[in-house]
């Protein structure tokens, strides 16, 4: 990687969900890819949900950590491939764990999408937990609650 | 923005509408829950079913505008065409009802769907199914919540009984329309997945003891611009504030 790309993609990494402060886009792979044109450098950034509304929000943080990094560049999102949990880092699924949400299931298959009836707690690591909602306070989570400690938490999908 | 626009429709344009429309007009009627949903987690649900649908219709309006060439957008697609230009089925623009109604709408269309944007994912023009494939993983849910409610509906008391069965009644006549031939090759023919989406909603319906209505005379029309007069007030509601204050943002 260039000397410029390289640069440009530690800004942009540097940008958090403004939905889970705790994960930046590259922790959640909402971070692409970093290419260089005649026009500057271009950061791809792709949907975690069609419809959610953090993207306008992370594009312009993208296009605020170039500039503060001295870099004139622009954002693109894209579509393809369709993003899923299984680019989230372990190093972000242990924050998530930290910050009280369950991390979504490794391989998201279609057939995983509805086999997420065994999430541990965040709290107590009980696997005594029931859903409560199939949607939560934002697309990608969901709404469960564990029987053990009582507690409710959040649980990021699988997608 | 000025006043409504006409957009040249190529086959590609016409499918993308197609799906774009219905995505927006069934995200608009779901989002009218917002803040009168029986539970507090179903009002949440059913702002992020809405959620999902309006996102969906943005990519898809997007890519009639580029597909289209004439420099618009898609805030001018959503917001600046008439009523007969739009090419939703009939299905989703009729009006929430109860709770039931709501619910049997949302299985009937995302069954549908589900089935054609895996089916697009594979076989349409690369940038639809580009869509198509993030699309399907939010209409998967869908299609599972609408299901797990119309099981517990049908199977619940004898008002919800009643309730879910008068809603199925109700919206199959609007339900032959969503398999009507597409020929155009853009994406997957419709009339493809009846079968399949029979099957599926024959296994929902016998988990929620509900009776399937028989097929008799099928509505038509949305496709061609032929609405019921249930969207020109949902219309003029989504695109009042563009049509009195042309180009307004904040």
């Amino acid at each position: 990687m260039s000397d410029l790309r390289q640069r440009a993609w530690d800004a942009a990494a540097t940008v958090v969900d403004p939905e889970i402060p705790v994960l930046t886009i590259a922790d959640l792979g909402v971070l692409r890819e970093v290419t260089l044109s005649a026009e500057g450098v271009e950061v791809a950034i792709t949907p975690t949900y069609s419809g959610c509304p953090a993207m306008g929000v992370i594009a312009l943080d993208v296009e605020r950590a170039l500039a503060a990094a001295g870099i004139a560049g622009h954002v693109r999102t894209v579509l393809s491939p369709a993003w899923t949990t299984d680019w989230m880092s372990e190093d972000g699924r242990r924050k998530l764990l930290d910050y009280g949400i369950a991390p979504p299931a490794k391989t998201a298959s279609r057939r995983a999408l509805f086999g997420e009836d065994r999430v541990a707690c965040p709290r107590c690591a009980s696997l005594a937990t029931e859903r409560l909602a199939e949607f939560g306070s934002t697309s990608c989570k969901s709404l469960w609650r564990c029987t053990a400690c009582r507690e409710p938490f959040d649980h990021f999908r699988c997608h | 923005m000025t006043g409504s626009i006409t957009i040249a429709e190529s086959p590609l344009v016409r499918v993308v509408l197609a799906r774009a429309d219905d995505a927006l007009i069934l995200g608009h009627r779901v989002s009218e829950w917002c803040g009168h949903a029986p539970i507090l987690e179903e009002d949440i649900a059913l702002a992020n079913l809405a959620l999902d649908l309006i996102g969906q219709a943005r990519s898809l309006y997007a890519l009639a505008a580029e597909a289209e060439g004439a420099g618009r957008d898609e805030d001018q697609f959503a917001y600046l065409r008439d009523e007969r230009a739009y090419r939703n089925l009939l299905l989703v623009e009729q009006p929430n009802g109860d709770f039931a109604v709501t619910i049997v709408r949302h299985l009937l269309f995302s069954l549908f769907i589900d089935a054609w944007w895996r089916a697009a994912a594979k076989h349409a023009e690369a940038r639809l199914a580009a869509i198509a494939a993030k699309a399907e993983k939010e209409s998967a849910y869908h299609v599972r919540h609408a299901a797990e409610w119309l099981i517990r509906l049908g199977d619940g008391t004898a008002e919800s009984h009643a309730r879910a069965q008068a809603a199925l009644d109700l919206l199959w006549p609007y339900t032959g329309e969503m398999f009507e031939t597409d020929a155009s090759g853009v994406g997957p023919d419709p009339a493809g997945i009846r079968d399949g989406w029979d099957a599926a909603l024959a296994d929902i319906l016998a988990q929620a003891t509900l009776t399937r209505p028989r097929d008799g005379w099928m509505q038509s029309g949305g496709r061609a611009g032929r609405h019921s007069e249930h969207l020109g007030p949902l219309l003029a509601e989504l695109q009042y504030l563009q049509r009195v204050h042309p180009g307004a943002s904040w």
